[in-house]
């Protein structure tokens, strides 16, 4: 099939750390083969499970970000299974892992270590802080990484502590940005012929999501704090989070030519059906400046909107949104978004068969769209546990019947 | 050492806000010469957006704008005379990518489409990075990241199961583009390298974001629930949360998973009798009894700095994070140590915090280079890089075409 990365082999040692980013790879064409322990990936662990039975070939965890991958098994800590791993290093053009900083190292198996075998190999580590640094051997997960990157001390209610989204992202995000380092490594690579060490943190990837927040400190010393349902940041208090009649919407006062614009259409929507009073109708929205107006006049005009909002459904201002051109979404769940006639229209979900478990999934599809290409369409579900052993140990590295047997029986495979 | 990875790869921007911006800096650190192409009538609104350095407002000031920008040049074109398109078609036939982010139909009412850009340069790679794709009966919904992250599912999962929806500070979903858009380019670069043959590559917000909560989707498709915001709890570790500690607003997390932590925990907190209560046996029990376990916990953190709970948990094998202010983030001795905000200096700014990428790489490093004022680079592109003479220029300049 005809795909970008289609000549490139990737071995992915990840955990939930680097999943994502070997995935981003097997979604833009590469080879992805997921390298698990004997037993399975620690990955399978993590819920939810299908129907909620905790088993390692139920884990949609599992099943979300393993798709387009084969699978084998190596214990990697045993001799032969390091020098089974140095063979398919010969073959593969990137190695994706995230265990702590320095395992590899001793196990024999680190970048230097690698480099010797394969001089073009790729190394892509992600970890919590990276791979250098006082914070390097610092224990990671999701909450600890978005405390330390600065983004949780900007979420959540002024009168509680700061909180994290309820879903962790810091990895995910992490790996998104670990396959931007990959493949500028894999161009320079194309260009010198030289391999390199991809060295990604977890923290400094959560740290963007505080966008402007360094620039208030840099240049004004404010901090931003947390403010609820409100927009913080911005120099008056603006609501992003209003009650509608069955759920939420995020809707924001903008000033300047696109609030002038949208905010206008939504007084007059609010109109038509008889509801703005006569504060709302003096509203001069294109000189509405965000800058000087003051915090009780941007009050008043949030009143009468989220009054408004108040005797609509989620559904009926959405649509009337998409028919004006107003700036609001209603804030979704899951079933909702299974529901949207936009992704339905651009063919978004994707549909994979579970014949061991007598079910068909359906997935997220591909991130993006390519006139040259169509991109990989991810339609078989993710590899069981070493379901490839064959494939991989006997069709390419040429090993024999006895040869595998034996292997599986010291555990290594 | 090769700094430059992208030497000699040219990238125009016609980009707006955040997604395209940002998309191009991860090219602008990496060598390539990537040109915002920008115009003084109809200014990039984020050019305008505070904090201003000195707090005085100008085109040139906005501190938020050259953070977005670094490393990158500026020409001044007014897209809308008719005698730009000939200049245009110079620019593309210079570049090897464009990146838009324009709501979908504007870069076609300039003449910019992809059919019209492939007849100029045929082995074009063309990044379109929109809300909701350029496709479909929405695709013209104009939008900004803040809403957005509420439609991908970002915002019903922030905040208090009691209380409603916290607004994710920022835009969630405005962050998984750029990285996505970015591997998108450099795979096409690498598949024109290999077949000869350019593309267009059209990228949804909404279908960017939506797989990273992958497993979050698929508990409602196979098991018909929708899990809900649930503050700082996680269904497989107790104690899990932020917890105050001594001073003004200040506060720690602390994530314990296994009983070989929770042990390590209780030594640390010197096993006050209440850890050895039955309640508390279990990471089940303790998840039953969570309220009493975070009130507990935190009598106890409240005795420290969030400074010193970290440092003993840690030390401990316990993972604990203080949780960072914008103040404290500047200052994170790991951050520092990583050098991921450089400080650059701009002729009118002064000296800003720009942002580091979020990986390293041993042989190619990349250099940080502050963001242009608008129209700077003019002479260079214009001159030097299409090869205009000085009365074509100057005549240009003074028709107004070149800004």
């Amino acid at each position: 099939m005809k795909a970008m990365l289609s000549p490139y082999r990737v071995l992915d040692l990840s955990d939930e750390k680097g999943t994502v980013c070997a995935q981003i790879l097997a979604h833009l064409g590469a080879d992805v083969i997921k390298i698990e322990a004997p037993g399975g990936s620690p990955e399978r662990s993590k819920g939810p499970f299908v129907d909620d039975i905790c088993h390692p070939e139920r884990s949609l965890f599992w099943f979300a970000f393993n798709r387009g991958k084969k699978s084998i098994t190596l214990h990697l800590e045993s001799e032969e299974g390091k020098e089974v791993f140095k063979r398919l290093v010969r073959k593969a053009d990137i190695v994706v892992e995230s265990f702590s900083p320095g395992y590899l190292d001793r196990l024999g198996l680190g970048y230097p270590a690698l480099k010797e075998i394969n001089p073009r190999i790729i190394v892509v580590s992600i970890s919590p802080f990276g791979q250098t640094g006082p914070y390097k051997d610092y224990k990671g997960s999701d909450i600890v990484i978005d405390a330390l990157s600065g983004y949780m001390y900007l979420c959540g209610d002024p009168d509680r502590a700061p909180v994290r989204v309820s879903f962790p992202l810091a990895y995910g995000y992490a790996g998104a940005q670990g396959a931007v380092g990959c493949l500028i490594a894999l161009y320079a690579w194309e260009i010198t012929g030289d391999g390199q060490h991809v060295d990604v943190s977890a923290q400094e990837s959560m740290s963007e999501f505080t966008l402007m927040a360094p620039m208030f400190w840099n240049t004004l010393g404010k901090i931003n704090m947390r403010s609820g349902q409100f927009r913080g940041g911005t120099s008056r208090r603006t609501r992003d989070v209003w009650q509608c009649k069955d759920g939420w919407v995020a809707f924001g006062i903008y000033g300047g030519q696109l609030g002038g614009r949208v905010n206008k259409e939504l007084a007059m929507w609010i109109g038509s059906e008889g509801l703005a009073d006569d504060f709302l109708i003096s509203v001069d929205w294109e000189k509405l400046d965000m800058a000087t107006v003051s915090q009780e006049y941007i009050d008043r005009i949030e009143k009468a909107i989220g009054d408004f909002f108040k005797r609509h459904k989620m559904a009926e201002l959405y649509e009337g949104a998409l028919k004006r051109g107003i700036n609001l979404c209603p804030i979704w769940t899951p079933r909702e978004l299974l529901g949207s006639v936009q992704l339905k229209a651009r063919d978004f979900w994707t549909q994979a068969e579970h014949a061991e478990l007598g079910i068909s999934i359906t997935y997220p599809g591909s991130f993006f769209k390519s006139s040259a290409i169509s991109p990989r369409h991810l339609v078989e579900r993710a590899p069981l546990i070493g379901e490839h052993n064959n494939e991989i140990y006997k069709g390419e590295l040429g090993m024999s019947a006895s040869e595998l047997s034996q292997l599986k029986e010291k555990g290594i495979i | 050492m090769l700094e430059s990875v992208f030497k000699g790869i040219n990238i125009a921007e016609f980009t707006i806000f955040g997604l395209g911006p940002v998309t191009g800096k991860l090219f602008s650190h990496h060598g390539a010469t990537v040109v915002r192409v920008e115009s003084a009538l109809r200014p990039d609104p984020t050019r305008m957006w505070p904090p201003y350095a000195e707090g005085k407002p100008g085109l040139n000031r906005g501190t938020f704008w050259a953070h977005l920008n670094t490393g990158k040049r500026s020409v001044g074109l007014n897209l809308k005379h008719p005698k730009a398109a000939s200049v245009t078609r110079r620019l593309i036939e210079w570049c090897d990518i464009i990146i838009e982010n324009f709501t979908p139909g504007v870069m076609e009412s300039w003449g910019l489409g992809y059919e019209e850009l492939k007849k100029i340069k045929p082995d074009i790679i063309l990044i379109r990075i929109s809300n909701l794709g350029h496709t479909g009966p929405h695709s013209r919904q104009r939008g900004t990241g803040s809403t957005l992250q509420g439609l991908a599912g970002f915002t019903n999962l922030t905040g208090w199961p009691d209380r409603a929806p916290a607004f994710p500070y920022g835009a969630i979903s405005d962050q998984y583009p750029p990285p996505l858009a970015a591997a998108c380019a450099i795979a096409a670069l690498l598949y024109r390298r290999r077949t000869g043959e350019g593309q267009y590559i059209d990228l949804s917000q909404l279908e960017c974001s939506i797989p990273f909560l992958g497993p979050h989707i698929l508990d409602y498709v196979v098991n018909g629930r929708i899990s809900t915001r649930t503050g700082n709890r996680s269904p497989c570790a107790a104690p899990h949360g932020a917890y105050r500690c001594k001073g003004d607003d200040r506060w720690c997390t602390i994530a314990v998973f296994t009983e070989q932590e929770w042990d390590n925990f209780c030594q640390v907190i010197a096993n006050p009798p209440w850890t050895k209560e039955p309640r508390f046996s279990s990471l089940q029990k303790r998840k039953e009894n969570e309220d009493e376990l975070d009130k507990l916990v935190e009598e106890w953190t409240l005795t420290k700095s969030a400074e010193e709970v970290m440092t003993l948990m840690q030390a401990a094998g316990v993972a604990a994070g203080v949780v960072e202010n914008t103040k404290d983030m500047l200052s994170d001795p790991q951050l520092t140590h990583r050098d991921h905000f450089p400080k650059v200096n701009h002729p009118e700014i002064g000296t800003y915090v720009a942002r580091n990428d979020a990986f390293r790489l041993s042989r190619t490093r990349g250099d940080i280079k502050r963001a242009p004022c608008l129209g700077e680079d003019n002479e260079l592109i214009y001159k030097e890089q299409l090869g205009m003479s000085e009365e074509e220029f100057l005549n240009l300049v003074l028709e107004g075409v070149l800004e």
